[in-house]
Formats: C-alpha cells, structure tokens, sequence
C-alpha cells in the first residue's frame, strides 16, 4: 500500500467535493465513488473512479467535471481511470450523504452487516409491505435479510409499499408512502 | 470505456458474454414506447441498461467496442440464440427474461468467486442481475398465478423459448465453470419458480435434435439479422458520428 502524500490527500478531497451530475445535493465522496488519486511528477494525476452500476451513465460526465476542476485548481495533466474493483456498494455512501439523501426526498438504502444474497419472498401479486422488497437474492444462499423498513422519507412513516423495483434511474426503486400516500423513490441496496 | 483488465483476457469468453448482453440490451430497448404500464417501461429499460454496461465492459476487453457492436456480421456474433428471440408479447419477454437472467446470475456468481479476468466485472454484474431475475421471477409467478389468459399466455411463452435452453450450458472456451452443476442448479431455480407460478416445466427437448442452439458458434436464427440492421445501420451509415 503506498501512502498518499498530504497534497495526494488534499487533491482527492477536492476531486470527492465535485457534485454527483445525477443527484447534485450529494458529492462524489459522499456517493463513494472516488477511490484514489496519484501524482505522477509535477502537475499529473490520476483519478480512480468507480461506477455505482456497471451502465451508469453519470460515469463519463463525473470524469469530465473531476478533470474540470482539478485542471483549474493547476494541474497540467488529469486521467480518469474507471476501476470495478472491489464492487461499490451503497455501503459505501457515507452517513452525510445518507442525511441528504434523504432531505433530498430520497430514502436512502439501508446498512448490511454482510452483503449478498437475500432469500427471496415470492409472492404471486403486488408485494405487500412486511415483505423484504429490495431485497433478493437465490434459494438456499445465506445472507442477511432486510429487518429494518425502508421509512418514507417526507413524512418517516415505516408503512410503505414497493410500487416498482426500477424507478427514474437503475439505482432506485419507486415506493409509496401508505401514510401521507406520497409516492418516492428507494435508493436501493446494492 | 477505460476499464483496468488484465493483460490477458479469453477473447472467446468476452465476446460470448458480452454478446448476450448487447443482444439482450438492444431487445428490451424495443419496448421502450410499448410497455404495458410506465413502471415496466421504466424496469425494462434500466435492465436494458445494466445489460449495455456490462457489455461495453465485456467488448472493450475483447477489442474495440464501438467496432465489435456496430461492424460486425451476424455470424462474428457469439451470443446465445435465447437473447435474440424477438421479445413476442409481454409473457415471452418475461419468459426470456427468466430463462437468461437465472443463467447470467448463477454464471457471474461463479465467476466473481473465482480470480480469473472477468471477476471484477463478474462481481458487479452479479449484484445487478440479482435484481433482473427477481424482476423476472415476480412477473413469472403474478402472470402465471393470475388469470386465465395470463396463465396461457406465460405457458405458451416458457413453451416457445424453451428448445432455445440447452445451448446456455455449451461450455465456452476461456471459462473455469462446472457447466453440468451449473446447469442443475437451473433447473432446480427454474423448476422451483414454474411450480409456484402454477405452470408445469416444459417438456419439449433442450438439446439434440429438435432443440435449437449453436449461437456460440456465430448460427443466429432468422429474426437476429433484421435486429442486427437496425441496431448497426446508423453507426453503419454515418461512420465515427456523435452525439
């Protein structure tokens, strides 16, 4: 592990203010998305950036706007390399991000002790809200299963149903609010 | 895409499995406009859209992707017949949906257990997909667990598709995978979810004679060549465009 020089750190930290193009009250440090930068001799870094979904579409924007601001901060040369390993999860979301996502009116997804698969509740029909909706995985797998319920996040209500486990964007999910009957959208595990 | 891959990478393997999400993408990218309700529109067009992801990711190992995707011809395809069926009515797609997405997740399972080239990639793909089979077997149980109609049309759909079944266990080169344990655990996933959904599994043969499948050999059925015009004709005819 090569330990990064105090300007290594205080170049990261302003590549991780840049704002996510998707969900601007978050930035990409917040989202968990940057994971390192290196200096290659004066005036040359390299970024390491990783996608929340393999599809995501926000990955080039965000490569674009951390060379953006590195560029003006006086760096000469700036590369964006997009790296996959270890997996982002929403794990990874750090608990400020977690506060504004949800003051945003997203519900933010909930912690796991371990990741993985979850046994999966089947049910012919709309899926009711006891269930463990975003919450899936194969037979027979060991995980953990969801206890905690997904709260609304206008009126913080637990009682509320999966409407639809693909919502605006890959990362969420749409829900209902069968207290104040607000819809909104999951930010769902990964 | 820039990914970080290793140096060397099976081309075989990445051209297969990034085949059959491109494939698969560009499909379920035909619904969009005809969904039967806005929240299938939307669900069918994010899956779409991880399958996109990981096939870009696939093909840039394997070359260039843009070449790969848009210059290719139907037989340099290495994609699985399954993926290209057309998406016929909501039960076929959900059918094909299925079929593919318990495949690809107890496959990328495999592979991000293992060390090999695709596991970054694999351990990604894995926490998607999870989410396109739950999506699939949701559909299956509410059609096939519904009404009449919905029941016939979900058997009729997992009846057509399934000849087209045999071919995702033909082992592909490059791959570390038990194919015969794989296979049985499909079918074991398959079985179980039929049976909940009230539907009985499909007797029709999956393999030999009668069954359908050489896709990994670059033998595509009728409909891939017209899916094949649409999706290269604008890269093919406004070469190096963009947006």
């Amino acid at each position: 592990m090569v330990t990064a020089t105090a300007l290594e750190a205080e170049l990261l930290e302003l590549a991780g203010s840049v704002p996510d193009p998707e969900l601007p009250v978050l930035t990409l440090h917040e989202l968990g998305v940057v994971r390192a930068l290196r200096l290659h001799g004066s005036g040359a870094a390299e970024v390491d950036l990783t996608p929340t979904y393999t599809g995501c579409p926000a990955i080039e924007a965000m490569s674009l706007d951390i060379e953006r601001v590195l560029r003006e901060h006086g760096l000469r040369e700036v590369s964006v390399r997009t790296v996959l390993s270890p997996a982002w999860s929403t794990d990874d979301i750090t608990p400020e991000g977690r506060r504004k996502l949800r003051e945003f009116g997203i519900a933010p997804p909930r912690t796991r002790a371990t990741s993985g698969p979850i046994p999966l509740a089947l049910g012919p029909t709309r899926t009711d809200a006891t269930d463990t909706t975003g919450a899936i995985g194969t037979t027979g797998a060991a995980g953990t299963v969801e206890t905690e319920p997904v709260r609304c996040p206008h009126c913080g209500s637990a009682d509320t149903e999966l409407l639809s486990r693909f919502s605006s964007t890959a990362c969420k999910a749409l829900r209902r609010c069968l207290s104040c009957r607000e819809p909104f959208d999951h930010f769902k595990e990964l | 895409m820039t990914a970080a891959g290793p140096a060397t990478v099976p081309v075989t393997a990445a051209l297969a499995l990034g085949d059959d999400a491109l494939v698969l993408s560009h499909r379920l990218g035909e619904w969009a406009g005809h969904a039967p309700v806005l929240e299938e529109e939307v669900a069918l067009a994010n899956i779409a859209l991880d399958l996109l992801g990981q096939a870009r990711v696939l093909l840039s190992l394997a070359g260039d992707e843009d070449e790969l995707a848009f210059l290719r011809e139907e037989r340099s395809f290495r994609n699985l017949q399954l993926v290209e069926q057309p998406n016929g009515d909501f039960a076929h797609t959900i059918a094909r949906q299925l079929y593919f997405s318990t495949y690809q997740h107890l496959l990328h399972a495999e592979l991000a257990a293992g060390d090999g080239p695709f596991a970054p990639l694999a351990a990604k793909a894995v926490k998607e997909v999870a989410y396109h089979r739950d999506h699939a077997e949701q559909w299956t149980l509410r059609l096939g667990d519904g009404t009449e109609t919905s029941h016939e049309r979900m058997r009729r759909a997992c009846d057509a598709l399934w000849r087209f079944t045999g071919e995702l266990f033909q082992p592909v080169e490059g791959l570390d995978v038990d194919w015969a344990d794989l296979e049985s655990r499909w079918v074991e996933s398959v079985t179980r979810v039929l049976g909940r959904a009230t539907l009985t599994v499909p007797e029709g043969p999956r393999t030999g004679a009668w069954s359908a499948g050489a896709g990994r050999q670059g033998v595509h059925t009728e409909s891939f060549g017209r899916m094949l015009a649409e999706m290269q004709h604008l890269h093919r005819s406004h070469p190096g465009a963009s947006w």
